[in-house]
């Protein structure tokens, strides 16, 4: 399977910024990738280079197999973009920024657009300024979703989405991979992240920390258990992997690393066990650590 | 002054509490004039400079008490003259001072009023800054006070400088002009909170609003075309015609100024009772819906979509002033003929041969510099695409940038031409003769504008940052082809201009040298300019 998109060591300066440092990110065709960072970290420089709107200093990046610099034309027409914060122009309607977008990518699918508008109750006869930015959003969305491409690069795009409107997107994105099209999506909303991506990478300060999919990253994370225990706890402190143990009587809180919750649970088995739970590290805590590690180093 | 009672109405005393509707009127005046920090200064210095400057450009033009006599008898005898700058009160330097810039300053001081006014009021709402402001700690009638407070501070300065500057020929004409134009101004300031109560767009605002003033010179030129004193009707029903008949340095009738007074009682009165009967952000004028379909096919087509009202103010205004400068063209030939200094800085300006030759010359090229300010503005829309955020996602789709810029260049440099063809057509229409002639006298222009585009694009392509840069461009232009031939400034600092090239025209011979020559640099200037645009990083 060709990559939808390789970037290897992508290196961009402002001035005396650096906001890509080296970054790496793989995306397979016909997969969802969640691109994750906190702000700042360079998530939209990354796409901006990606749409060939701002030139590398050096590494490479290729989209659907060309430079996005030099063949931007090209490839932007198998490509769909949504910014996080979308711009219309005040006296144009939504509905005829929609069908100029679409026109501009090559083609409109009309019944598409159409069932679109109605399922993001968008009104397109309303004048560019008049939106809220939530309607804003759905404009630029439903541009894209409309639109024949193979690729969708879309930054942080359900923000100012009601719940109901966020469903629609997901149920949208999840239509997209099922015809084989590519999604890149920039977000900060974990639940839709781990809902819709089949792979992610995490980024922090210019270049890639974590990468894979979400089972693999998992693994390389703590579990936390609760257990309601039958006697005193015995020796759990001195088991390796185990973080923030909290004993209070016979319940028993702690973290452990997801490749030691073997001997956790025998050592919690020979003190009898009453009750227990176990979840798996959410993306959220996963993310936590990787944007906290400057605070609290590991 | 006039103006400053309306709005000012000092803040309550204040009660724990009520509806404190203006409360935070003074910090949100502080926002104004922080955010007006360098345009109000400039248009005021600006103003004011007009004005100041000219007893001494009369006196060099008409030294003698004979000349100035001689001056007003002739503008008594001419009627399309008086249409342009209105009637001679009196032949003292300071009368004719305000005879020559009173209604030129008066629309300054206005357009200055309703432009501070508009983007302290509607332009917040618009925007969806007001709410966060109203937010805290802002009486519902602080934003439109410290708007109009705003502008007050502006025409205030503007009144005191005015009368400090011209108190030297007569402290009582000179405290009247101040406050004639300072209240020109405050009359349309408070118009434009009106205007800024109606429409939910605060483009459509400053349009409605300069309509009006568009309407008052109108007014006032027709009036003084028929009438030798001001006192025809449709004068008086001029704002512009108010500020004439205070009659500043000519037996001034301070009465006059009542009028400009109450009207901006009674226009402040009206925002406010609007203000009070809508919601924030609200209008009674409201946007009408758009097509559910659109049509247009590409980016070129949302370029022209974009810049089509513009193009259509522009050539309206070409083809009035083609019209205005051809019909005065007789007129202005015999007074000027008859003034020796004023025809040499006409030839100076103008062609050599006959003086209605050197006339319809300096107009077309008068026109041809302020087509170089159409292009610029028209280029400049590039920019604001793309630092608002508008051309990324239109570049993140199959269009190339050079196709994107070539919508908008099309425009910029086919209108220019457009613009100038409009100007050779209103200047046949009001002269009645030499279509032929004044086309080519028109035409000849249009290299130099392109020259003053063709650097805004390079501007915009290689040092995107200094992109308004452009501006200054034009208006150095502007000033040495203007203000430059009555300086006696050496040629070299003339030949800086494009337009400085030129053949005259009508009159002159046609030389092509010079003209393809600036054609071939405005054509180098947008192919490096778009040589930069390709290589660069799009602005966030």
């Amino acid at each position: 399977m060709t990559r939808a998109i390789t970037v290897s060591g992508l290196c961009k300066s402002f001035g005396r910024t650096r906001a890509l440092d080296g970054l790496d990110l793989d995306v397979e065709t016909g997969e969802v990738h969640g691109f994750l960072g906190p702000n700042g970290a360079g998530k939209s420089t990354t796409i901006r280079v990606l749409l060939g709107l701002l030139r590398a200093d050096a590494g490479a990046a290729q989209v659907l197999g060309r430079d996005p610099w030099t063949d931007a034309v090209e490839v932007h027409r198998r490509l769909a973009y949504v910014p996080g914060d979308v711009t219309l122009w005040r006296n144009l309607s939504g509905g005829e920024v929609i069908d100029l977008y679409a026109r501009l990518r090559g083609g409109v699918d009309r019944r598409r657009r159409d069932e679109l508008i109605e399922r993001f109750e968008l009104d397109p006869t309303k004048k560019g300024r008049t939106y809220s930015k939530g309607n804003r959003q759905k404009v630029a969305l439903v541009a894209a979703f409309a639109s024949d491409v193979d690729l969708l690069i879309l930054d942080e795009p359900t923000s100012g989405l009601d719940p109901l409107m966020e469903a629609v997107f997901r149920r949208c994105v999840e239509e997209e991979r099922d015809r084989g099209r590519t999604v890149l999506l920039s977000s900060h909303v974990l639940r839709e992240v781990e809902e819709l991506c089949d792979r992610v990478s995490i980024i922090r300060k210019g270049r890639t920390v974590e990468s894979g999919t979400l089972a693999e990253l998992r693994h390389l994370t703590r579990t936390s258990v609760t257990a309601e225990l039958a006697g005193p706890p015995d020796g759990l402190s001195r088991l390796p992997g185990v973080h923030d143990l909290d004993v209070r009587g016979r319940r028993v809180r702690l973290q452990v690393d997801t490749d030691k919750l073997d001997a956790v649970l025998r050592s919690l088995n020979a003190s009898g066990v009453r009750s227990l739970t176990s979840t798996p590290p959410t993306l959220e805590e996963l993310f936590l650590r990787h944007y906290q590690d400057e605070v609290t180093p590991r | 002054m006039t103006a400053t009672g309306l709005a000012a109405r000092p803040a309550a005393p204040r009660r724990p509490a009520g509806p404190r509707r203006l409360a935070g009127t003074g910090t949100l005046l502080r926002l104004a004039l922080r955010r007006d920090r360098v345009m109000i200064p400039v248009w005021v210095a600006v103003t004011a400079l007009m004005v100041l400057s000219m007893p001494n450009t009369l006196n060099t033009l008409y030294g003698t008490a004979a000349e100035r006599a001689q001056l007003r008898a002739q503008m008594a005898a001419n009627s399309s003259l008086r249409a342009l700058v209105g009637p001679v009160f009196d032949d003292s330097l300071g009368a004719l001072t305000a005879w020559r810039v009173g209604v030129y300053a008066g629309a300054l001081a206005a357009v200055t009023g309703l432009l501070v006014v508009v983007r302290h009021t509607r332009d917040e709402e618009e925007s969806g800054r007001q709410e966060l402001l109203s937010s805290g700690m802002v009486g519902r009638r602080a934003p439109l006070t410290a708007a109009l407070l705003a502008a007050a501070v502006a025409n205030t300065a503007l009144a005191v400088l005015i009368a400090a500057g011209l108190a030297g020929r007569g402290a009582a004409g000179a405290v009247a002009f101040g406050l004639a134009v300072g209240g020109t101004g405050m009359v349309f300031a408070t118009l434009a909170a009106v205007a800024a109560q109606l429409t939910e767009s605060a483009r459509l605002a400053r349009g409605l609003t300069a309509g009006v003033l568009g309407a008052a010179f109108v007014l006032r030129a027709a009036g003084d075309s028929a009438t030798n004193d001001g006192s025809s009707p449709l004068t008086w029903l001029s704002p512009l015609g108010w500020l004439e008949n205070v009659r500043p340095f000519a037996g001034e009738r301070w009465w006059v100024l009542l009028l400009p007074a109450a009207a901006t009682t009674v226009q402040a009165g009206l925002a406010y009772g609007l203000a009070g009967r809508r919601d924030l952000g609200m209008s009674f004028l409201p946007t009408r819906p758009g097509p559910a379909e659109g049509r247009l096919a590409g980016a070129g087509a949302l370029a022209w979509r974009l810049q089509r009202g513009s193009v259509l103010g522009w050539s309206t205004g070409f083809l009035l002033a083609g019209v205005v400068y051809g019909g005065m063209t007789d007129g202005a030939v015999d007074l000027v003929g008859d003034n020796e200094r004023a025809r040499q800085i006409f030839e100076r300006m103008g062609g050599h041969a006959g003086l209605t030759d050197a006339f319809l010359s300096s107009m077309a090229g008068m026109l041809g510099l302020v087509a170089s300010l159409y292009v610029v503005s028209s280029v400049l829309r590039l920019h604001g695409e793309e630092t608002s955020g508008r051309a990324e996602p239109v570049l993140a789709c199959a269009v190339g940038r050079l196709r994107w810029a070539a919508g908008h260049l099309a425009i910029a440099f086919g209108g220019t031409v457009w613009l100038m063809l409009l100007a050779a057509a209103g200047l046949s229409l009001g002269y009645g003769e030499r279509p032929g002639a004044l086309v080519a006298a028109c035409l000849v222009q249009v290299p130099a504008a392109w020259v003053i585009g063709g650097a805004a694009v390079l501007l915009y392509g290689v040092l995107p940052r200094l992109t308004t840069a452009a501006w200054g461009v034009a208006c150095g232009v502007l000033l040495l082809g203007w203000v430059g031939p009555s300086l006696n400034l050496p040629q070299t600092v003339l030949d800086l201009s494009p337009y400085g090239h030129l053949p005259k025209l009508p009159g002159g011979e046609l030389t092509w040298g010079p003209v393809l020559a600036l054609t071939a640099i405005a054509a180098a200037l947008v192919t490096a300019g778009l040589a930069g645009l390709r290589r660069r990083d799009v602005v966030a």
